[in-house]
């Protein structure tokens, strides 16, 4: 099993603490969801992990080895990332699209391979969007375009997938069918980190979850421990009731607390 | 197929012009046994224009395509961002300055400062926000302010001879350049196309913005300078030989999608094709006489250019609110 692990990391942006001492794993084999309130820095975290952030410090290793000391590419080669509502600036094929998480494995003067190519195509079914291979990403639906998004994010063929609200904006059938495949990620090996709004989603679909609240974790472990009524009440401000249906437990916030 | 098209054009620039030859003069020409004034004609004349007809199209096909794909914009091109005009600013300060007196290369070296200066000003200006909007208005900024230089260094011209060789040098041509004049910018253009390499695949990443990119593995500060730098040493040393020319390198992407796509890292290698196409057909079509005067290059590519450039203001006019 390979972890990757996060230990006290500080994000300062121009003179703003971001995130406090944050520090958490995400060992292979488990899908962990992040959640907290808007604003709480969880695509900063992400960003932060993937050395994108200026302004992180901190110990991010995975398997014991700082992230730090591998080059762009090496790390590109490990961690893979789906980002929230990506833009495609041109009018690409999907199986082009999808083909750009090859890159990590490219030299620069290698053009993809057959193996490239079939890899491309497995994960495309993975995502059920083999068919629109020809389709031009302008004319994607918002499902097919985040099934697509994250067959690129799969065939880079990384450990470790991160993934910021690869469910939003979608119908709960697509939001059901990405976390179905971010799941099957999970059972086959992969360590899968993701934001996620939804806590009935977070709490039927993640081994272990991590809620961020203004910058810092207040509560990390299994669903049903992280999201007690006094943590969503602290994190989210709102008031909750439960209901039990067909032995799950769904979550339905009733009030809010401060109201305004 | 391109590169046919280009063999083609670039044997017939030989044939064409305001003396007319035969296959097999042009032959003896090019081998060294025709006669003197065949030879000089084909071989002094005519073959330097179609070999920087070829350099310059070339860069400003390529340099317009790795611009449009780093900026990930269809707007962008060495001319519209200013970055022509500030190098046409450098080469005209020499000029004034009378540089060349003291050191061949003056021309390409301040063309080239020039260049580097509108991109990096650019860079500033555009690095954080790179919508449309911001970097067209920072191109006119740059633009308005290399022509009221450029207007200033002409009000002070020292003579008339001077002023008329800066305007004839903006109108941008191909025509009367020397072996000599060529071999200056040479090195710079090589040089320029050279840091073009290896950025195919980071070009295709960008396509799905900056911090994806870096996580396919890119370097995009690293390319981003590969590519201002190149584009500003190449262009600059264009600019410094034939003046402005403008639209080359905004048209050739679009036309080269048409033909191969919209991926912005295979568009490299076709741009450049193309815009050597564009470039010696434009100049071609300079030799057909028109009473009194002559067509100068650069007014032939902003005639057609700027129409081209109207319309892709108008097909893409959604995505630039």
């Amino acid at each position: 099993m390979t972890v990757l692990s996060i230990n006290n990391l500080n994000v300062t942006l121009e003179e703003n603490r971001i995130l406090s001492d944050v520090s958490f794993e995400v060992p292979s084999g488990k899908l962990v969801g992040l959640i907290g309130p808007n604003g709480a820095g969880k695509s900063i975290l992400i960003k932060s992990i993937l050395g994108l952030i200026d302004g992180a410090s901190g110990d991010i290793s995975l398997d014991g080895k700082d992230i730090n000391s591998w080059s762009i590419k090496e790390r590109a080669q490990k961690i893979s990332y789906a980002a929230q509502g990506a833009p495609v600036h041109w009018p690409l094929t999907v199986g082009h699209l999808v083909s750009l998480g090859r890159i990590p494995h490219l030299s620069p003067w290698q053009s993809t391979s057959t193996l490239d190519q079939t890899l491309t195509l497995d994960a495309m079914k993975k995502t059920d969007v083999d068919h629109l291979v020809s389709r031009s990403t302008t004319t994607l639906s918002g499902g097919e375009r985040a099934r697509a998004m994250l067959a690129r994010a799969i065939v880079t063929g990384c450990e470790f997938l991160l993934a910021d609200e690869p469910i939003e904006a979608l119908d709960p059938y697509h939001q059901m069918k990405i976390m179905d495949i971010l799941k099957e990620l999970a059972e086959t090996g992969h360590g899968v980190l993701l934001v996620l709004h939804d806590v009935n989603f977070a709490q039927k679909y993640c081994d272990e979850l991590i809620l961020l609240n203004e910058g810092q974790i207040i509560s990390k472990g299994l669903p049903e421990d992280v999201l007690s009524d006094e943590n969503l009440l602290k994190a989210y401000q709102v008031k909750a009731t439960r209901l039990e249906k067909n032995g799950e437990v769904f979550i339905i916030p009733t009030s809010r607390i401060n109201q305004d | 197929m391109l590169g046919i098209l280009l063999g083609a054009l670039c044997f017939l620039s030989l044939f064409i012009g305001s003396v007319s030859f035969s296959a097999a003069e042009v032959f003896s020409a090019l081998l060294g046994n025709a006669d003197q004034a065949t030879t000089i004609i084909i071989v002094e004349l005519r073959l330097p224009r179609v070999f920087m007809g070829l350099l310059a199209g070339a860069t400003l096909g390529l340099s317009g395509a790795s611009l449009q794909g780093m900026l990930r914009n269809p707007l962008a091109d060495p001319g519209i961002i200013g970055v022509s005009s500030m190098a046409g600013l450098g080469a005209v300060i020499a000029i004034y300055m009378g540089l060349t007196d003291l050191f061949p290369a003056a021309i390409q070296i301040m063309a080239i400062l020039g260049a580097m200066i509108a991109t990096f000003i650019l860079v500033l200006i555009a690095a954080r926000d790179s919508s449309v909007l911001t970097l067209i208005l920072a191109g006119i900024g740059i633009s308005s302010l290399a022509t009221a230089a450029i207007s200033l260094t002409m009000n002070f011209a020292p003579n008339p001879m001077t002023l008329q060789d800066m305007v004839m040098w903006m109108l941008g041509s191909l025509e009367n350049r020397t072996i000599a004049d060529i071999l200056i910018s040479l090195p710079f253009i090589l040089i320029g196309w050279a840091l073009h390499l290896g950025i195919s695949h980071g070009l295709d990443a960008c396509s799905l913005g900056d911090d994806t990119a870096r996580t396919l593995g890119i370097d995009t500060k690293k390319m981003q300078l590969k590519i201002i730098l190149g584009g500003a040493i190449s262009v600059g040393a264009v600019v410094a030989v034939c003046g402005a020319i403008g639209f080359v390198g905004l048209v050739v992407p679009h036309i080269v999608r048409r033909l191969i796509g919209y991926a912005p890292g295979k568009l490299l290698i076709p741009s450049a094709l193309m815009g050597a196409i564009l470039l010696i057909s434009a100049d071609l079509f300079t030799r057909i006489p028109f009473g009194a005067g002559q067509l100068r290059l650069g007014v032939v590519t902003a005639i057609i250019g700027a129409p081209m450039f109207l319309y892709i203001v108008y097909k893409t006019r959604r995505a630039m609110r």
